[in-house]
């Protein structure tokens, strides 16, 4: 077991706990970038995948994981992030300022939506934001002469500094292109974690009273969480537009809210491993169902409702026996091996409670 | 006399119910001033209002001449109000170090685009908010729980924790609702110790809810005694606790 | 008479709506959460009679298979709370509504594997035949439709309000500590709550197969049932029926006088409409967290 001697305050402000964590992390973005060279083509699409999936999870994890607000409407934030940016590449924009303006508009159509979102409490979030990915679909399709409507829309090629790149003819630059984005926002959100605002979004997903009482502003606190959680969603919902080529008003459905959702539940609530993992599970799910129809013999059967079948089974199992996540299942297995043989089972006891409702009738 | 808080004819009323009847009092600068009563006396109530949980139905609070009826539930602390919960009300799934950190909150100066850059002046406000939280965890003895998960900590020690992180947020006024309850004869004794430094060495002022009456004679300058929400008695402890009426209230009529 | 007609039509609709709305209520009231599944419930009650009584399956009489597709829906229903959400004492109202919403993908898959994603109509005796009254039109499953709604939330309504269970359920879900300690044995009142909640669920799902053609994905339509219980204000039990009745109203004089397009979107703006300016639906119950 590691054990940490704090020498001074800087100890827990650092971006890394000690030398070795910085190592595991150098070496994970040595790879990383490396990875062009050593993965087939489709592999590196599927890798791209899962790290545009893992920024989404990002963006929701700001605000659910870390801020308590659960939404069932990001792909809408995907949807604006994702039009936004080929509709200012279309009026001329050169992509590296068209996609951050992507982002902004949505961090800020996040934030005007969190207006009257933040007085809302628990599952009347939920529905109302189910609602809002519902009439995003509507909405693209009534803003046609803006959208495109059903015929939808495609990405344009990128170009950076004179370097082209697209999805299909490079896909290596394109993940090299997402895997920066992916690094960026990673480090912003680490960056919140350890700074007051991180703390204030625990604090109010904790407790909203003493929050108050400590000096957070609860609705303010809440519409950041909204603005950066739909802005890092927005870049995602860009990067998703690149990766498919083509999209409509199909493209973010509901389902794709309530699967973002869910991944970042299975991944691990509150953490950013989380986001990862999930990403991890919900780009590979259709793969390993594939080769697993294929070894019992399924062959090329398409059956409907599998996946998704699979995947909330999945959440439920989670839910179920793992709250935590599986960042909450890997943080267990990996404090077993450092204690052991010293681990206990009940060190990791969950503590159940009687509920008690915050409703008087 | 400077009176830091001033509460005069305070009424609330929930419904038909008064829960605090035309209260007044004040808290002088330095002292520890302690309320007691029965159960539904008002008590928690009284803190809520200071608080600003409450609106009250009328009357008038005043903090070191500031009207808080102008203020707003999260401007409050930013007056150096700090408060702790009856029913202890930490940030659950963060640490003891993230929870006292959310107390210096009220000392956020960077904005939000300089946090997610982590420019240095974010750097030099966290190590001067790391500053002063490690003398609150110093001086509560908290060192063994500093990255402990509240989730995981023993009722006592997040007692502490609370107190702990109301102090974090450097206030001039510490209400306390009953710090002692639920804690054991030791726990008590360093919660006591710990009231009694928080005002000589730190020079807060304490207003605190309590039941026990040992720990409220051992610490208090004056004792206020509440019943159905109105002012039953006022004094030293000594005082309050040979009043008649509040021995009446406490152990019934006939038993005077 | 044209306006009487969409009247009827779009009550019958919205009649099923504040079946499934009654669910989601009942779930609220007694345990805090909300059954995201349950217009999938409502989807497997209708596939469940189905399966019972039409003739290239089991062919049982209808009201045979009625009342036993209520009972299996009752059991699976009380069979989920001993088996999944009692797992989940303690964890968070999010944890329930995200458990549920993949129950409901678990649900859809296993209809469509059961009994194939091709849409199918129920040989229900209620799906026969027009009632005429003066110029007026009436399917006789509307009729049906809305009797057995009324019925059902009135005596639902008693319950509630009158019977020892239904008080001991009422009261499990305002604090359920205090209920345990008056002697309420709250966990198995929390299964008898869901047993209740699947057998409503059976009786919509039956009422909705009688009046067209039902398919695996039937189920979505319980996410319009969300926007009646929020605008009749989850906690009340004639609340959900009349929120149901409203957005069942709203569609077809929607579509009928909205530009296309715009229609669909009737329930769902009307339902922000509300959240956004009564943030707890239209009867709020909610109030501050006391400390």
């Amino acid at each position: 077991m590691r054990i940490h001697f704090k020498t001074s305050y800087e100890h827990d402000i650092r971006l890394f706990a000690d030398w070795w964590s910085f190592f595991v992390y150098a070496a994970l973005i040595v790879v990383a970038v490396a990875l062009p060279w050593i993965m087939d083509e489709f592999y590196l699409g599927e890798v791209t995948n899962v790290l545009i999936w893992a920024i989404a999870g990002l963006g929701l994890m700001l605000l659910t994981g870390q801020t308590g607000q659960a939404s069932l409407g990001h792909a809408a934030f995907l949807a604006v992030g994702c039009y936004a940016n080929v509709i200012f590449m279309e009026l001329g924009l050169p992509f590296l300022i068209a996609f951050p303006l992507a982002g902004i508009v949505t961090g800020i159509v996040g934030t005007i939506i969190a207006i009257p979102a933040i007085r809302m409490h628990g599952i009347y979030l939920a529905i109302a934001t189910i609602a809002l990915s519902i009439l995003t679909d509507d909405l693209i399709v009534l803003l046609e002469p803006i959208t495109n409507g059903v015929s939808g829309k495609f990405a344009p090629t990128i170009t950076i500094f004179g370097i082209e790149i697209e999805r299909w003819t490079t896909p290596d630059r394109f993940y090299w292109l997402v895997l920066a984005v992916t690094v960026l926002c990673t480090l912003a959100y680490r960056n919140l974690l350890r700074a007051p605002l991180g703390r204030a979004m625990a604090a109010v997903r904790d407790s909203e009273v003493s929050a108050t009482a400590m000096g957070v502003h609860i609705a303010r606190t809440k519409a950041a969480s909204f603005g950066i959680s739909c802005a890092i969603t927005g870049l995602a919902g860009a990067l998703m537009g690149f990766y498919a080529g083509a999209f409509n008003n199909e493209t973010f459905s509901i389902v794709i809210s309530i699967t973002l959702l869910m991944m970042i539940v299975i991944g691990g609530l509150g953490s950013i491993h989380g986001a990862f993992f999930g990403a991890v599970v919900v780009a590979f799910l259709p793969q390993a169902l594939s080769i697993a129809k294929d070894s019992i013999g399924g062959g090329s059967v398409a059956i409907p409702g599998l996946e998704t079948g699979v995947f909330g089974l999945i959440l439920i199992l989670f839910i179920m026996f793992e709250p935590m996540g599986i960042y909450g299942r890997w943080m267990k297995i990996r404090i077993w091996f450092e204690l052991f043989p010293f681990a206990r089972k009940d060190m990791f006891k969950r503590q159940k409670s009687y509920l008690k409702t915050e409703r008087l009738r | 006399m400077s009176a830091l808080l001033d509460i005069r004819n305070a009424t609330l009323k929930f419904g038909g119910v008064v829960a605090v009847n035309d209260l007044s009092f004040t808290v002088e600068e330095g002292e520890v001033y302690a309320i007691v009563g029965p159960n539904g006396a008002g008590k928690s109530t009284v803190f809520n209002l200071i608080s600003r949980f409450y609106d009250p139905f009328s009357g008038a609070i005043t903090f070191d001449g500031n009207n808080l009826l102008d203020r707003k539930a999260d401007e409050v602390a930013d007056l150096g109000i700090a408060r702790t919960f009856q029913n202890i009300e930490l940030f659950e799934h963060a640490t003891v170090l993230q929870n006292l950190l959310v107390g210096r909150h009220r000392h956020r100066r960077t904005t939000l685009v300089e946090e997610m850059l982590f420019t240095p002046r974010v750097r030099r406000e966290e190590k001067r908010h790391r500053e002063a939280v490690e003398e609150v965890i110093d001086f509560l003895d908290l060192q063994p729980y500093r990255n402990k998960m509240i989730a995981g900590l023993p009722y006592g020690v997040r007692k502490v924790v609370e107190v702990g992180r109301a102090l974090a947020t450097g206030p001039r006024l510490l209400l306390l609702d009953e710090p002692a309850s639920g804690l054991s004869v030791e726990e008590t004794q360093d919660m006591r110790w710990w009231i009694d430094d928080i005002r000589k060495q730190m020079g807060i002022t304490v207003l605190m809810v309590e039941h026990d009456m040992g720990l409220v004679s051992g610490v208090s300058d004056r004792v206020l005694a509440l019943a159905d929400g109105a002012k039953l008695a006022e004094g030293t402890p000594a005082e309050v606790q040979s009043d008649p009426a509040v021995i009446e209230a406490y152990l019934g009529a006939g038993a005077a | 008479m044209e306006v009487l007609q969409l009247l009827v039509s779009g009550l019958a609709n919205g009649c099923v709506y504040g079946l499934i709305a009654l669910g989601f209520v009942l779930i609220y009231k007694a345990t805090e959460a909300v059954n995201f599944a349950q217009g999938d419930f409502m989807m497997l009650g209708a596939f469940v009679t189905l399966g019972l009584t039409n003739a290239q399956y089991m062919d049982l009489p209808f009201w045979v298979a009625a009342p036993m597709a209520i009972a299996i829906m009752a059991v699976l229903g009380y069979l989920l709370d001993f088996f999944v959400l009692r797992h989940l004492f303690g964890q968070s109202q999010t944890a329930v509504v995200i458990l549920t919403i993949a129950l409901g993908f678990v649900i859809r898959f296993i209809a469509g594997a059961i009994w194939g994603h091709e849409p199918q109509t129920l040989e229900s005796p209620l799906a026969v035949g027009d009632l005429r009254v003066g110029g007026v039109v009436l399917g006789m499953a509307d009729v049906a439709v809305i009797i057995v709604t009324v019925l059902l939330t009135l005596f639902l309504y008693q319950f509630f309000q009158r019977t020892k269970l239904g008080l001991a359920m009422q009261a499990a879900s305002q604090n359920q500590m205090a209920a345990y300690f008056m002697g309420i044995p709250v966990r198995r009142v929390q299964g008898m709550i869901w047993g209740l909640s699947g057998a409503v669920a059976a009786v919509a799902g039956i009422l909705f197969a009688s009046k067209g053609a039902i398919d695996p994905n039937a189920g979505l339509l319980g996410i319009k049932a969300f926007a009646a219980a929020v605008i009749g204000g989850f906690g009340s039990l004639p609340g959900a029926l009349a929120g149901g009745l409203i957005v069942g109203v709203i569609e077809p004089f929607a579509a009928r006088y909205l530009a296309a397009g715009y229609s669909q979107i009737a329930p769902y703006a009307l339902l922000l409409f509300v959240l956004v300016f009564r943030p707890h639906g239209l009867f709020s119950q909610v109030r501050t967290k006391k400390v």
